[in-house]
């Protein structure tokens, strides 16, 4: 019984111990910031039902998205190569073809309309000063704004991949992968980097991808990280949080939000666990198993125990 | 040459070779531990295997890691813990043990402090137990540069720093610790080599006096009772198991510590596997920087109470009152007056001392790692300030202690 | 008996011998872990000044360790103390803070804060001014000023020039 109470003090003190230097300690040393869940309620909601066919016309229209951005899934390629859209816009401009399954609606409307105000951005694009954002915001075609503006959102939905066809992988580049390399998958910001036979190709490559980096340098004010890493230096809670609006965690931060609905910043997160801690599923599966071992371990220690002390009693 | 008759066994032949008997005699079976112990006593053989666990996991890490500011990185983390077959377990393992090694430290030494047994001929395990703990401490912060981490990094800063020795501003020194201005490549070779090499063999070592100091006054037991081990083991021998004071250490000490190992190896795994959290900070899962220092710097959590005392005072006396936290221990035996060789709970005061220095302890840890603002630093200088009392303290409340 | 005596003298000599060779050896293991001439030779790091913006701070390596540079818009040099104006650098008739960017506690990198033009070590709660002068505690002492040298818009860190030189006399650099 004395063991018991002893064993009871030594438990007690550690966890007093474990409790103030873990818990508590990293509870006071992080700001703690609340989901809102994706929800975007800063932005309007949709209230137009749109025109699939008329937001064609208009994201096709001369001087409209095309123009700068690719449109892969209705046959359009890029204009430039990244490394030179970069030299132009600071960073690539993204393909629009998945976006209607990777981005909130609401978002992309409030895009379309006001791009550093719906990236949170505002605070680095001034117009008054004459810093304009890269992409010029849609002043209407002529008619209803907010029409037109739901016409080409149904359009981009329509085009989309279904959710389940947005791969982690797909949302990841999309969403993040012009500005974050992820070197332990080969993603580069200007895509994933092939197995090159010969020397000089792929100093080509890297060549270009350190071009890019300093377009993007200047853009940003600073190499946005690799994230290879940042499942196990972050926690969950915090990118989820961080995707959602990085103001919350780092104020007058250049990154802008980026806007993803609640099941692609999932997708985002898995892409980052897969990168950082690739053997998740091993280590419970193996854990389980050492686990149960060492309870049959213990079992049998116990035994021989009671055996070799029956006679010192 | 020696005569050897021609042996029956291969037990005989090893004896005549290697007195294998009486070494078995010697080391087990009439090697004498108390009977009137806890489960505190076996503390000494978790340690063991837990060193034997770190040794291990280590050298499957080593086969793959690289001392290279440039891939060492990578080389963990990519290399380690996706690539190698059981790589993450090996590096898991390493960490957690690394981290727990102290906690269980921390138990031993302050049963060690309850039970009085650092005095009257045992001054040497105690002694060469605090040296055990300063090269684990080395072999831990060595340890923690390997992955070139953030926290690798900065640790790697702020600690060589400490040899500047405050105002004396011994840069010279500081330079020819790292091999350069800064922590780099020099800085993580040569802290490589001490973690893998020369600190591990001065820790085998250290074990090797621990344990041998610890054969000629024997195994303290629970109520600090003096009998004489020859009558007691001459009963044991007779076969009466039963009223004898004392039990071989092996099997019977060895079985009942065997079932500690495996209750502690069960929180061990779980640790592992489940929640390791504690003993791999996320700050170190960023790449070195040393141009971006991270928002907080704190050292693993055993080392949090020494760095608290640092911390408060201005840098000459922080680093004096360091200083002082680093050694003091080591002088537990002659600061203690009194010849009480007993559980704290029959010293009086003493026992007092004794829960006040564990308290104030965990409240250095505490404070340590909390940023130093406000109430945080309050209690954190009020902690050291009271640690230095204690140790000033001891040495009159123990001489006046009464005889027991 | 002589003859044992002069063992025993022999046996001590040996190990004065032996010793020799071991402070020796210590020598070069001393040697060993000194930093390499190549890294130690490392280390003069020009900046040019001229397109330095006010009130934003530049960080420059030198030597492996940032160094900061801050030109001083003049309000704040109008509203600071002598002794922080003692510390400027004066490119080009603009007022600067040049100072290696590490606190004096321990190391850290301390943040400047445009707003309130001072800096902040995460690490331990110091505070520096814009002049680097330590005014929270625990830092002992005011940011170190690295030798340097002036020439033209330029300064070449590593080097020491008169005005490094008349810093150094007056006690502001220790």
């Amino acid at each position: 019984m004395k063991e018991f109470k002893i064993l009871a003090v030594v438990v007690f003190f550690s966890l007093v111990t474990y409790w103030l230097v873990e818990p508590l300690a990293h509870s006071i040393l992080h700001k703690h910031v609340d989901s809102n869940h994706f929800t975007y309620a800063d932005l309007p909601a949709l209230e137009k039902t749109g025109d699939v066919a008329n937001g064609k016309e208009l994201v096709m229209g001369a001087g409209a998205c095309t123009g700068c951005h690719s449109l892969e899934a209705a046959g359009i390629a890029a204009s430039m190569d990244a490394v030179t859209a970069a030299s132009s816009y600071g960073v690539n401009p993204p393909d629009l073809s998945a976006v209607g399954a990777i981005y909130d609606d609401k978002f992309l409307a409030a895009l379309i309309k006001d791009p550093a105000s719906a990236l949170n951005v505002s605070h680095k694009f001034d117009p008054a000063s004459g810093k304009m954002h890269p992409m010029t915001q849609f002043y209407g075609a002529g008619g209803d704004m907010d029409q037109e503006v739901a016409d080409m959102v149904a359009y981009f939905k329509s085009i989309a991949p279904k959710a389940e066809e947005v791969t982690p992988a797909i949302a990841y580049e999309n969403a993040c992968g012009r500005c974050h390399a992820v070197k332990y998958e080969s993603w580069t910001q200007i895509g994933e980097k092939p197995t090159f036979k010969f020397k000089k190709d792929e100093y080509r490559f890297d060549a270009n991808v350190l071009e890019y980096q300093e377009h993007l340098t200047k853009y940003m004010g600073a190499l946005p990280p690799d994230l290879s890493m940042y499942y196990r230096s972050r926690n969950v809670h915090f990118l989820e949080t961080f995707i959602e609006d990085p103001q919350s965690h780092l104020a007058g931060t250049a990154m802008p939000r980026v806007g993803v609905n609640a099941e692609s910043a999932e997708k985002i997160v898995e892409y980052l666990a897969d990168s950082a801690d690739t053997l998740r599923e091993d280590r419970e599966s193996v854990g389980i198993k050492v686990m149960i071992f060492m309870l049959i371990f213990t079992i049998f220690a116990y035994l021989w125990k009671r055996e070799i002390w029956k006679d010192l009693h | 040459m020696a005569h050897f008759e021609k042996a029956n066994s291969l037990n005989e032949w090893l004896d005549q070779r290697l007195a294998v008997n009486t070494l078995k005699r010697v080391l087990q079976t009439e090697y004498w531990i108390p009977k009137n112990i806890n489960f505190l006593w076996a503390m000494g053989m978790v340690l063991a295997i837990t060193f034997g666990i770190l040794l291990v996991s280590g050298i499957f890490l080593l086969m793959y890691y690289q001392p290279n500011v440039d891939t060492a990185f990578d080389s963990v983390n990519y290399t380690i813990m996706r690539e190698v077959g059981f790589g993450w377990l090996w590096r898991h393992v390493h960490a957690v043990a690394a981290s727990v090694v102290f906690l269980i430290i921390y138990i031993h030494m302050f049963t060690g402090i309850y039970y009085g047994s650092y005095k009257k001929g045992r001054e040497i395990i105690w002694i060469s137990g605090m040296l055990l703990f300063v090269a684990f401490s080395a072999e831990a912060f060595s340890g923690y540069m390997l992955p070139w981490g953030q926290m690798s990094y900065w640790a790697g800063m702020v600690i060589t720093n400490l040899f500047s020795l405050g105002s004396l501003e011994f840069n010279g020194l500081v330079e020819w610790i790292r091999g350069d201005y800064v922590p780099a490549q020099a800085f993580l070779t040569r802290f490589f080599m001490l973690h893998v090499l020369l600190i591990p063999l001065a820790i085998i070592a250290l074990i090797g006096i621990h344990f041998g100091a610890l054969r000629l006054p024997h195994v303290n037991n629970q109520d600090g009772e003096e009998f004489d081990y020859d009558v007691e083991a001459e009963k044991y021998k007779a076969g009466d198991k039963k009223n004898s004071k004392v039990i071989a250490f092996a099997n019977d000490f060895l079985s009942k510590d065997m079932f500690v190992v495996a209750v502690y190896l069960v929180f061990f795994f779980y640790l592992v596997f489940w929640n390791y959290s504690f003993a791999m900070d996320p700050v170190n899962f960023d790449p070195a920087d040393g141009l971006k220092t991270p928002a907080h710097i704190y050292p693993e959590w055993y080392f949090l109470w020494s760095y608290e005392i640092l911390r408060p005072f201005s840098k000459d006396i922080g680093l004096i009152a360091f200083g002082f936290a680093q050694v003091i221990f080591v002088f537990l035996p002659f600061l203690d007056r009194s010849p009480n060789a007993v559980p704290a709970s029959r010293r009086g005061l003493f026992f007092i001392w004794f829960w006040l220095l564990l308290i104030d302890m965990i409240a250095l840890t505490a404070m340590g790692k909390l940023p130093p603002e406000g109430i945080y630093s309050t209690i954190g200088f009020v902690s050291a300030v009271v640690f230095i009392l204690l140790w000033i303290a001891l040495p009159i409340i123990t001489k006046f202690e009464k005889k027991v | 008996m002589e003859n044992e005596s002069r063992r025993g003298f022999m046996g001590k000599a040996f190990g004065a011998v032996s010793g020799v060779g071991a402070v020796a050896s210590l020598y070069a293991m001393k040697r060993s872990w000194d930093p390499l001439p190549s890294v130690a030779a490392a280390g003069f790091t020009k900046v040019d000044l001229s397109a330095a913006e006010p009130n934003a701070l530049v960080v420059e390596k030198w030597r492996g360790k940032p160094i900061f540079i801050l030109k001083k818009t003049p309000e704040m040099v109008a509203a600071q103390t002598e002794e922080m104006t003692a510390r400027d650098v004066i490119v080009g008739g603009e007022n600067f803070l040049i100072a290696i960017g590490l606190c004096t506690h321990l190391g850290c990198i301390p943040s400047y804060r445009k707003d309130s033009t001072d800096f902040l070590c995460a690490c331990h709660g110091g505070k520096f001014d814009s002049s680097g002068i330590d005014t929270q505690l625990p830092p002992p002492s005011p940011l170190v000023i690295p030798p340097f040298k002036i020439d033209g818009t330029t300064v070449v860190l590593g080097e020491e020039g008169p005005e490094y030189a008349k810093m150094k006399e007056s006690g502001l650099i220790a």
